[in-house]
């Protein structure tokens, strides 16, 4: 068996015994909180009876994937670099509120006006991204504390800017605050037309699936490609498995350090973009927060790889939309942050656990093709 | 070593396939029995009443548990089936709730808290055959009964009741945040103390600015602003911060001073026995009532569209008296209630 394959095996197998792990921790959690396991195991794939239900069920699922699977992304890019990006949470509060402004005082056509939103959001979110990485280069100021530093100034600018420069108007005896809505234009297409082919009812929840699913499609694969299959993303690996060696050849680990920050925050920029542009058509005090932390979860989960983000943003989408579904078959809702916090932390335990298995096999055949005195071939 | 590790590896793996396997099974059966039954149990004409909180909503043991209770009375007194549903922590779920309680069945169904505005009109767009109501915030669809109360009137008595105990001539209020709802209860607090003695000090702190919601949920916020107040000289302060009103209330109990309550009766349902005694009154804001008035109008076939504003003529707010603290200076709020009422008196909602 191949040395890559051996690998990809133990890391499936791992990921798969976490899960099935947290289950196991989590039915405990749900046994003492009262409540029926399998119950809770049902509702997460309970849909609803009507017909209408069950798509807004699914359309509730995408639309929360979106977001995590962007957050995800950004915080991968620092990861690769090992560079933790706390700070995509301010980030893309600071792009979303920045981008709806800016979205809301000009009307072009379709493609033009979102794209232009879109371009703000990633160069506010890369320039709010810029300070802590010119902060680490020039001064060696650890981007960890910088980021969580500057995610407070963030997330009290915005609200900030909500209520003071950026505030739109809002309708009479309604108390939440709002940038002035965006026009007609800037609203990003759905997919609903998707599940006329399969000849379901589309969805209603919030203006149907949000057709930025499409954006982050090719956003993960743009990012696999740079990562991948680019020198670039060869440097960034190189620097962050190995910062001197990278320098012996010839990669300058300060451009490194900033341009990775800068397209991790570029990328965090868009976090928010799904929901103003698919959704609620403004940024507003209800502006789901907390994504930028959720990333870093699904990073993690997703060993800071495209792919592996995708399944692990559609898995906890998965989860966080049995929240009503729960409480209808009367599971406590927090067994989904319970079963969240479990998987990450057994798939991070596996992680190990599959990498020092894997290596210690690696040596024992190598050890035996040596005793054999043929050539050796050591997989990475 | 390496032999306990993967003896622990195996047990894990094999505990872990059982347990799939388990849940497998358990899966099947029980999605099969809820998709089946939901639908055969609903019988027609049954009162199905659907209520969302907002984040942290329940068991706040002040608003969100006030309108539980009217939701209670509800199933008790009209016969109703009730469910209620909590968001998800960062609120991203609240419109998912409501088409959740839709889909279900449910008619009428209520959100909790100014946050649902925008989700409920979209909401009540979709589903024109379904009365919603949303408490604190206006109607904005023709099947939408907004739910509003005159805080600042209720706060007037407050302001009166403080102003008349408070010996050191010094109050304060806490306010979670600092929006046009809470501005309200500042409003009535401060004209109802300024009508008892005009040079009176107000001290006014809130505890984040509009737009960050977190100043409901912050105890140790709450309890570092009233700390100041009651160092200051203040003998009583009273908050309008919901779950940031038990550090009020600590913060009292430790400077041995008193603190007023908000939206229930906080003397007894906050659970801590040293904290019930320093709550000298509290401003009822009766949510309940609200929402129980709201089923019962529906069940009379009342449709939505308009505000229905809970004021001191309908008792929707008023002081509680749990304690007897109150009493010997009940004439004088009884006074001030007449004048209110009978329009002698216009309590500002700005401050």
């Amino acid at each position: 068996m191949p040395a890559g394959l051996n690998r990809a095996l133990f890391t499936v197998a791992g990921a798969a015994v976490a899960i099935v792990l947290a289950i196991a921790i989590c039915s405990v959690a749900i046994v003492a909180a009262g409540a029926d396991p399998l119950a809770a195991f049902a509702a997460f794939f309970d849909f609803g009876a009507s017909a209408r239900s069950q798509s807004n069920g699914i359309a509730a699922f995408l639309n929360r994937a979106v977001p995590l699977f962007i957050a995800g992304l950004a915080v991968a890019v620092g990861f690769r670099m090992n560079l933790f990006n706390i700070g995509v949470e301010g980030q893309y509060r600071l792009a979303a509120i920045c981008a709806a402004y800016v979205g809301s005082t000009f009307t072009a056509p379709k493609p033009i006006q979102i794209t232009v939103i879109i371009l703000v959001a990633a160069v506010v979110g890369g320039l709010y991204a810029l300070i802590p990485a010119v902060m680490k280069v020039t001064r060696g100021v650890n981007e960890v504390i910088a980021t969580i530093m500057l995610n407070y100034i963030a997330i009290n600018l915005t609200s900030y800017l909500v209520r003071g420069p950026f505030a739109g108007q809002r309708a009479e005896g309604e108390l939440t605050t709002t940038t002035p809505d965006l026009p007609e234009s800037a609203m990003f297409p759905n997919l609903n037309f998707f599940f006329d082919w399969f000849g379901v009812l589309p969805p209603t929840r919030g203006g149907g699936v949000w057709g930025f699913l499409l954006v982050a499609v090719v956003l993960g694969l743009v990012v696999w490609v740079v990562l991948e299959r680019t020198r670039f993303g060869f440097d960034v690996k190189a620097s962050g498995l190995n910062g001197p060696a990278a320098l012996a050849s010839g990669v300058n680990p300060k451009t490194m350090v900033i341009a990775a920050m800068v397209m991790s925050g570029a990328i965090a920029g868009l976090i928010g973009l799904p929901e103003i542009l698919g959704d609620r058509g403004a940024f507003n005090s209800n502006f789901t927060p907390g994504l930028g932390f959720l990333g870093i979860a699904v990073a993690l989960l997703g060993r800071n790889k495209p792919v592996g983000i995708a399944i692990a943003a559609l898995l906890f989408a998965f989860l966080d939309r049995a929240q009503g579904a729960l409480q209808i078959a009367e599971v406590p809702p927090s067994v989904i942050t319970i079963i969240q916090g479990v998987i990450v932390l057994l798939v991070v335990v596996a992680n190990e656990v599959t990498n020092r298995l894997a290596l210690r096999l690696e040596e024992r055949r190598a050890a035996r093709q040596l005793g054999r005195n043929s050539p050796v071939e050591v997989g990475a | 070593m390496l032999g306990k590790r993967f003896s622990r590896m195996a047990v894990g793996t094999v505990a872990g396939v059982i347990l799939m396997a388990a849940a497998a099974c358990g899966g099947d059966t029980g999605g099969g029995t809820t998709a089946s039954e939901a639908p055969a149990g609903e019988s027609e004409g049954t009162l199905k009443v659907g209520l969302a909180f907002d984040i942290g909503g329940r068991g706040d043991k002040s608003f969100n548990d006030a309108a539980y209770a009217g939701l209670e009375k509800a199933k008790t007194e009209l016969g109703a089936e009730i469910k209620e549903l909590s968001p998800a922590s960062d609120g991203s779920n609240r419109g998912d709730l409501l088409r959740q309680l839709a889909d279900a069945g449910y008619n009428p169904i209520i959100g909790v808290g100014f946050a649902y505005g925008e989700d409920i009109k979209k909401t009540a767009e979709e589903y024109p055959d379904i009365q919603f109501a949303v408490v604190d915030s206006a109607s904005n669809a023709p099947n939408v009964t907004g739910l509003l109360f005159a805080e600042e009137q209720g706060s007037y008595l407050a302001g009166v009741a403080a102003a008349t105990k408070a010996e050191s001539g010094h109050v304060g209020f806490v306010g979670g945040v600092e929006n046009d709802l809470i501005k309200k209860f500042e409003a009535g607090f401060v004209a109802g103390v300024k009508s008892v003695k005009s040079d009176i000090k107000i001290d006014v702190k809130y505890l984040t600015p509009d737009g960050d919601f977190s100043g409901f949920k912050a105890p140790d916020k709450g309890k570092v602003a009233a700390e100041k107040m009651f160092q200051d000289g203040a003998d009583i302060v009273y908050h309008a911060a919901g779950d940031s009103g038990l550090g009020v209330f600590q913060a009292a109990a430790a400077a041995k001073k008193k603190a007023i309550g908000v939206d229930s009766d906080q003397r007894q349902t906050v659970k801590e026995s040293n904290l019930q005694s320093v709550i000298m009154t509290s401003m009822l804001k009766r949510v309940d009532v609200g929402v129980f008035e709201f089923i019962k109008a529906f069940q009379g076939g009342a449709k939505g569209g308009t505000n229905i504003t809970y004021d001191l003529k309908v008792d929707g707010v008023g002081l509680a008296t749990t304690g007897g603290e109150i009493d010997d200076i009940k004439d004088k709020l009884d006074a001030a209630k007449k004048d209110i009422v009978d329009g002698k008196i216009t309590v500002p909602s700005k401050p």
